[in-house]
């Protein structure tokens, strides 16, 4: 059955290829070939046209394309140089390079999805339709290559002609060939671009359906606990805010980073917001290690006993120091009423600090609020 | 006490009525906008003491707002109220003219008192603003081109410390032995430096601190 749309010649490829299932392209460029090599490929095409029935629906606009019919009519000639020039019509040693180089771009070309062989061949139909001119030189160029060759055979031993000729007839057949070549690598481009960016927007719809969707749900579900919901919001929060915002900081690396994460932690456990500032940054040394435990520490005293709504924490690296400040607006203390074996303050805070070489300030009064300031000597830089 | 008259410029219909909502009485909301024309048509129209401002909205944000209105010369201040804590965004908006610059997670009462301040011709400075700006002009090594402009007081470091640290303007006052009047002379200074300043490195931080 030969189609009436979309032919060629006479649509005898595109019948065929449809009952094969291949693609008519594959089909073309086989006629074209057979033909180079030994004429066969006319012959075939001329009685398949015979014996193949003509499609019989209504497609008044079957028109050919002629933009096609001078591709491949262009293909066919600069292989047909190419035969003629390398030898391989008369089925020499240079024959293997082509039959190689054909089945190769065959394999390839099966290989590609429909979707973008489609691609290939608009783009490729459409740029040659649209480069008349240069489809022109290349033909004239080819032209001149043969007819240049035809004339140097008389001469053969000016070997040296004969060989610029066949330059000529190469550079036509690039010249041919490079616009299509671009505008494969122009389309491979677009396909990796465009699948970077599916890629990335999976990434956010995994990370919004893991995180926040889920947050969503569990705040349904704990509607009636207003400290439970306000928690997990907060929680969920922070954790986007981090993914949007925040460059990624390994929290085993810097001080910035690890104050942050267990600010994070601890306000997870306790369900009181704690506000974190940070000015600047550097790498963890053991003495920073200390400080960040003792930051935690002074969190957690925060979050536990002040009763305040929310703890501020600020961090500071500056050249030859770090210091941390954790304040709240809780009721406050007297600090010697701590007795002596409550941990917290004195030693996982205080006594910390000092074992490292740091210090530990702790301000605070019934009523007023609590600050504790640290501060570390550096050695990293 | 005389009320503020203040518009309220977001694209979330929910987030402008439960702003309206928290806001004190000493707050009057004369209008509302939903994007960038009907914010600068709005603002022309009733000419409100403060303008609510959100940073992102459909036709360039809240620094489009901006640009329009004070380049036409109009005496209008405007607070920044946003959810990004991006600095690209913090710095751009106050870069942009704008007089403070809060998040959304600011209670009714705090937004009512930076509204106020505002009105006052003063500056409002959110602790994590604070700290931006501390690491902002600290960030840098090259000598300051103008170096009124260009760099910190010691004063306007120790009162932007107290900020970044969660101190109300009456704790710094009270702190560092200074009236709150004094207090608001120094943030309002830092601001002034924050919108002069031509120096790059304060754009140059803020686009690499959005960089991963």
């Amino acid at each position: 059955m030969r189609p009436r749309a979309g032919r060629v010649v006479a649509g005898v490829a595109q019948g065929a290829a449809a009952q094969l299932r291949l693609d008519p392209v594959v089909l073309r460029l086989a006629f074209v070939l057979l033909t180079i090599l030994d004429g066969v490929g006319v012959v075939a095409y001329a009685a398949l046209w015979m014996f193949t029935a003509t499609e019989q629906t209504e497609h008044p606009h079957g028109s050919r394309d002629w933009g096609q019919v001078a591709a491949y009519g262009l293909l066919g000639f600069a292989f047909g140089a190419l035969a003629l020039v390398s030898g391989a019509a008369a089925g020499g040693l240079a024959m293997w390079p082509i039959a190689v180089g054909g089945i190769g771009s065959l394999i390839l070309w099966q290989q590609a999805e429909p979707g973008r062989r489609q691609k290939w061949m608009t783009s490729t139909v459409g740029r040659v339709r649209a480069t008349w001119v240069r489809s022109g030189i290349g033909l004239l160029l080819v032209g001149v290559g043969v007819i240049g060759f035809l004339a140097a055979q008389d001469q053969l031993a000016q070997a040296s002609t004969g060989l610029v000729f066949t330059g000529v007839v190469l550079g036509g057949v690039a010249l041919i060939a490079a616009p299509w070549l671009a505008g494969l690598w122009r389309e491979l481009q677009k396909e990796r671009t465009e699948r970077i960016r599916q890629e990335e927007r999976a990434e956010v719809a995994a990370h919004v359906h893991d995180s926040v969707l889920h947050t969503l749900t569990l705040i349904q579900r704990a509607a009636h606990d207003p400290r439970e919901v306000t928690r997990l919001a907060r929680s969920q929060e922070r954790d986007l805010r981090n993914w949007l915002y925040m460059p990624k900081q390994d929290a085993d690396a810097t001080l910035a980073a690890a104050v942050r994460r267990a600010a994070a932690e601890e306000e997870d456990a306790h369900g009181v917001p704690i506000e974190i500032v940070c000015v600047g940054d550097c790498d963890l040394d053991d003495g920073l290690r200390a400080m960040v435990h003792a930051t935690r520490q002074s969190m957690v005293n925060a979050a536990k006993y002040s009763e305040s709504p929310v703890v501020s924490v600020y961090l500071e690296v500056e050249p030859g120091e770090a210091t941390v400040f954790v304040r709240d607006r809780g009721k406050g203390f007297v600090l010697d009423d701590v007795p002596d074996d409550r941990m917290g303050i004195r030693q996982s805070i205080i006594g910390r600090m000092e074992r490292f070489g740091g210090t530990a300030r702790v301000k605070t009064a019934p009523g007023e609020g609590t600050e504790i300031m640290l501060t570390m000597k550096r050695t990293t830089p | 006490m005389k009320t503020v008259r203040v518009l309220i410029v977001d694209d979330h219909r929910l987030f402008r009525s439960g702003v309206r909502a928290e806001l004190g009485p000493s707050i009057q909301v004369v209008g509302e906008a939903e994007d960038v024309e009907s914010a600068v048509a709005t603002i022309a129209e009733l000419e409100p003491d403060v303008v609510l401002l959100d940073v992102h909205m459909p036709g360039g944000g809240g620094v489009e707002v901006l640009r329009r209105v004070l380049g036409s010369g109009a005496q209008v201040r405007f607070l920044a109220l946003s959810v990004s804590d991006a600095a690209e965004d913090v710095i751009g908006v106050i870069r942009g003219g704008a007089r403070g610059y809060v998040t959304k997670t600011i209670s009714g009462a705090e937004l009512t008192d930076a509204i106020t301040r505002v009105a006052d011709g003063d500056a409002v400075f959110s602790p994590r603003l604070a700290g931006f700006v501390l690491d902002a002009f600290a960030s840098t090594e090259a000598p300051p081109i103008d170096p009124e402009l260009d760099s910190l007081t010691q004063r306007e470091r120790e009162v932007l410390r107290l900020i970044a640290r969660g101190y109300a303007y009456k704790e710094i006052a009270k702190e560092l032995f200074i009236s709150v009047k004094t207090v608001e002379t120094h943030v309002s200074s830092v601001l002034r430096k924050l919108q002069l300043s031509n120096r790059h490195e304060l754009s140059r931080w803020a686009t690499a601190r959005r960089l991963v």
